[in-house]
């Protein structure tokens, strides 16, 4: 097991520059995910990390050791891929062995290390199967046995869910999470869904334009984003962005998002927010703060009606939308308050939660 | 689709009107219309390979003035010649030879244009390609001019060096050698077309995972690109043999299958037997040794082919 450290990273594909400068450490045993949208950056880097794609400047670290000019071979980490990239000429031992085999590894040792990786994934009864004859589920676990008989420094995992259904996915999401308190080595995990970055991560690195938009543990990035593009990418349903803007009301302030919409800003805030006073800002708040009015101690100045759009049952809850002063805004209210479109509704928002955004910056304030 | 036409005890034959309906509907079927449209390629194959295939069956059988059936004497005749014995030796030689320099360089050869850049790849693979595309009986004479004893290119060559004059064509051994050259030199294209295919077919994915496990370039080619290539090595192998088994152009024109029947092969033989000599039968009889031992060595090669498919997928 090691550390991985990226310092002053770049990467440059002739003209068009993929990554930009990005420092990172991880320390060693810890799961950081890099999570962003397509084109941001995240492959690239994690290939860079592999050796499988050269760094144009900066230092790639590993062990405390530079190893820019390591070919992948040597620096002693497994590579899960989003197809797998298994050896369809090979059984599953003799995939999972390969590595070992090339090492000249005894071939007692070679045995009892696939045996012990294979019942650690339960793919036991596979291991004289090919490739072809597995399930994308059983093909993903012999990917990732492959990764772990080696007993490399650095596990990598580029999207190794994306082809699997949904329901398979969030099994494999746990299988993941399970052999990373088993074995404990130190992972970079790479993922468009911020979903998996979410539960998997010790924690999640938020890529965007080949930047690093914001580092920090699933619970920061979610109520303390840095950036209007974080708080936008993590959360599913995302978080309700409208314009608006803060007027002084006495000692507190209002913050008016549409003609007929305003809201007081809670006293906790008010104090971070008054420089902001008068700019043209941007309201962020999750869906799940804006619901049918609970308990006794609300304050009613948070309570506003609107006429329902559309309705999503969920099961546990339902997903209402409505618009604000022609932007669509979503609120997640019990099944049994939910109305039917077109009629109206009564919400409440928590604004406790709330974010402002200056969008000159695009950072929250 | 469904073409079964089920007729049930006790029903009656359709009327006219129904039978003209259910002709209608017999061409109409797709299997109708693709049989239809196979069949002049049917007839084409039938006439100009089925029937002189049989027939030549039917010749072989038969002595020189076609006019006595002596069942397999022409075989036997065959066996007992000291000359057809070399003729069999020399097109194993010949085609086994020719196919592995062929498949060795066409090999090399896809490697080095594989990891050439896009840009000049394709500048590369025309420029290679062009000895298969040279009408083959043109390209020979260009051999066979390039061998010559006194004026030829080589020895010129030779000579420049301090060398001594070498017989390309006239003395057995080195006659075997100019024509297996050119053959080679005429086939390692259509082995670097179909490796180069091969190649770009293998994901780079796996390639790469074998990077990451540990496998330096030799060991990648080992255990990667020649296991993923099996099925297009053999298959090209088997058709090659196959090409080569049978080539007649090259030997004919630069020997004629000498000095002294040193260089002949079956195809060759063949023709000096039956078109030369006016052995038809006997001709029909050399050519028909070929069939037992390509049909052999397609069985197993293809049944390789059949069971990779199978595991690989």
């Amino acid at each position: 097991m090691a550390d991985v450290a990226l310092r002053d990273v770049v990467k440059r594909f002739d003209e068009v520059e993929a990554v930009r400068n990005i420092s990172l450490n991880i320390p060693d045993s810890e799961f950081v995910v890099l999570v962003g949208p397509s084109g941001c950056g995240k492959s690239t880097t994690l290939r860079m990390i592999a050796g499988l794609e050269e760094v144009t400047e900066g230092e790639i670290l590993i062990g405390g050791n530079v190893v820019n000019d390591v070919p992948p071979k040597d620096r002693d980490i497994a590579m899960v891929f989003q197809n797998y990239a298994l050896y369809p000429h090979m059984t599953v031992f003799e995939n999972m062995s390969f590595g070992l085999r090339l090492r000249r590894t005894p071939k007692a040792e070679i045995r009892a290390r696939v045996e012990q990786a294979a019942k650690i994934l339960d793919i036991t009864e596979l291991l004289d199967r090919r490739p072809k004859q597995l399930s994308g589920g059983q093909r993903q676990r012999v990917a990732m046995g492959r990764a772990i008989v080696r007993n490399p420094k650095v596990f990598l995992f580029d999207e190794p869910l994306s082809n699997l259904d949904a329901k398979l996915r969030v099994q494999m999401r746990t299988e993941i999470k399970r052999v990373h308190q088993k074995v404990k080595t130190t992972t970079v995990y790479v993922t468009h869904d911020q979903v998996e970055a979410m539960t998997l991560a010790d924690r999640v690195v938020v890529m965007n334009g080949g930047r690093i938009e914001q580092i920090g543990r699933p619970h920061d990035l979610y109520h303390r984003p840095k950036t209007h593009f974080v708080a936008g990418f993590i959360g599913s349903p995302a978080m309700n962005f409208l314009p608006a803007r803060l007027q002084p009301n006495g000692e507190a302030l209002m913050l008016r998002l549409s003609p007929e919409l305003a809201f007081p800003v809670p006293p906790a805030h008010a104090a971070r927010y008054r420089p902001s006073v008068g700019k043209d800002l941007i309201f962020g708040l999750r869906p799940e703060h804006i619901t049918e009015p609970r308990g006794e101690e609300r304050d009613p100045r948070y309570e506003f009606s609107m006429t329902v759009d559309v309705i999503e049952p969920m099961g546990m809850e339902t997903m209402v939308f409505f618009t604000v002063h022609g932007k669509e805004v979503c609120a997640r209210v019990e099944p049994t308050a939910a109305k039917p479109p077109g009629q109206p509704i009564r919400l409440y928002a928590n604004l406790n939660h709330m974010h402002l955004i200056d969008p000159a910056t695009e950072s929250v304030l | 689709m469904v073409d079964i036409v089920r007729r049930y005890p006790g029903q009656l034959a359709k009327p006219a009107f129904q039978r003209r309906a259910g002709m209608r509907q017999f061409v109409r079927r797709r299997t109708t219309i693709a049989f239809l449209m196979c069949l002049p390629l049917i007839v084409i194959v039938a006439g100009l390979i089925i029937y002189p295939a049989l027939y030549s069956i039917f010749l072989a059988t038969l002595n020189k003035a076609q006019t006595r059936f002596l069942g397999l004497g022409n075989f036997s005749y065959l066996l007992s010649r000291d000359t057809f014995w070399m003729v069999i030796e020399q097109s194993a030689i010949f085609a086994l030879t020719a196919v592995f320099f062929k498949a060795l360089i066409g090999l090399v050869t896809a490697h080095l244009v594989n990891n050439l850049p896009s840009k000049g790849q394709r500048k590369w693979r025309g420029m290679l390609l062009v000895p298969w595309v040279i009408p083959l009986a043109l390209s020979t004479l260009g051999w066979w001019w390039l061998f010559d004893p006194t004026h030829s290119a080589f020895n010129w060559l030779i000579r420049g060096f301090g060398g001594t004059d070498v017989p390309w064509l006239s003395d057995p051994y080195w006659a075997r050698f100019s024509v297996i050259l050119v053959n080679v030199w005429y086939g390692a294209p259509f082995f670097l077309i179909m490796y180069l295919a091969a190649l770009k077919s293998v994901p780079e994915q796996l390639y790469e995972a074998a990077q990451i496990d540990g496998a330096n370039a030799w060991q990648r080619f080992l255990h990667i690109t020649l296991p993923m290539m099996q099925n297009i090595i053999a298959i090209t192998v088997l058709f090659s043999l196959i090409v080569t088994f049978a080539n007649f152009d090259i030997v004919q024109i630069m020997t004629a299958g000498g000095p002294r029947n040193m260089t002949h092969v079956f195809a060759t033989y063949a023709f000096l037997l039956g078109i030369r000599s006016g052995d038809l039968p006997l001709g029909a009889a050399v050519s028909l040794f070929m069939f037992p031992i390509l049909a052999v060595s397609a069985v197993f090669i293809l049944r390789g082919v059949r069971k990779r498919g199978r595991e690989i997928g």
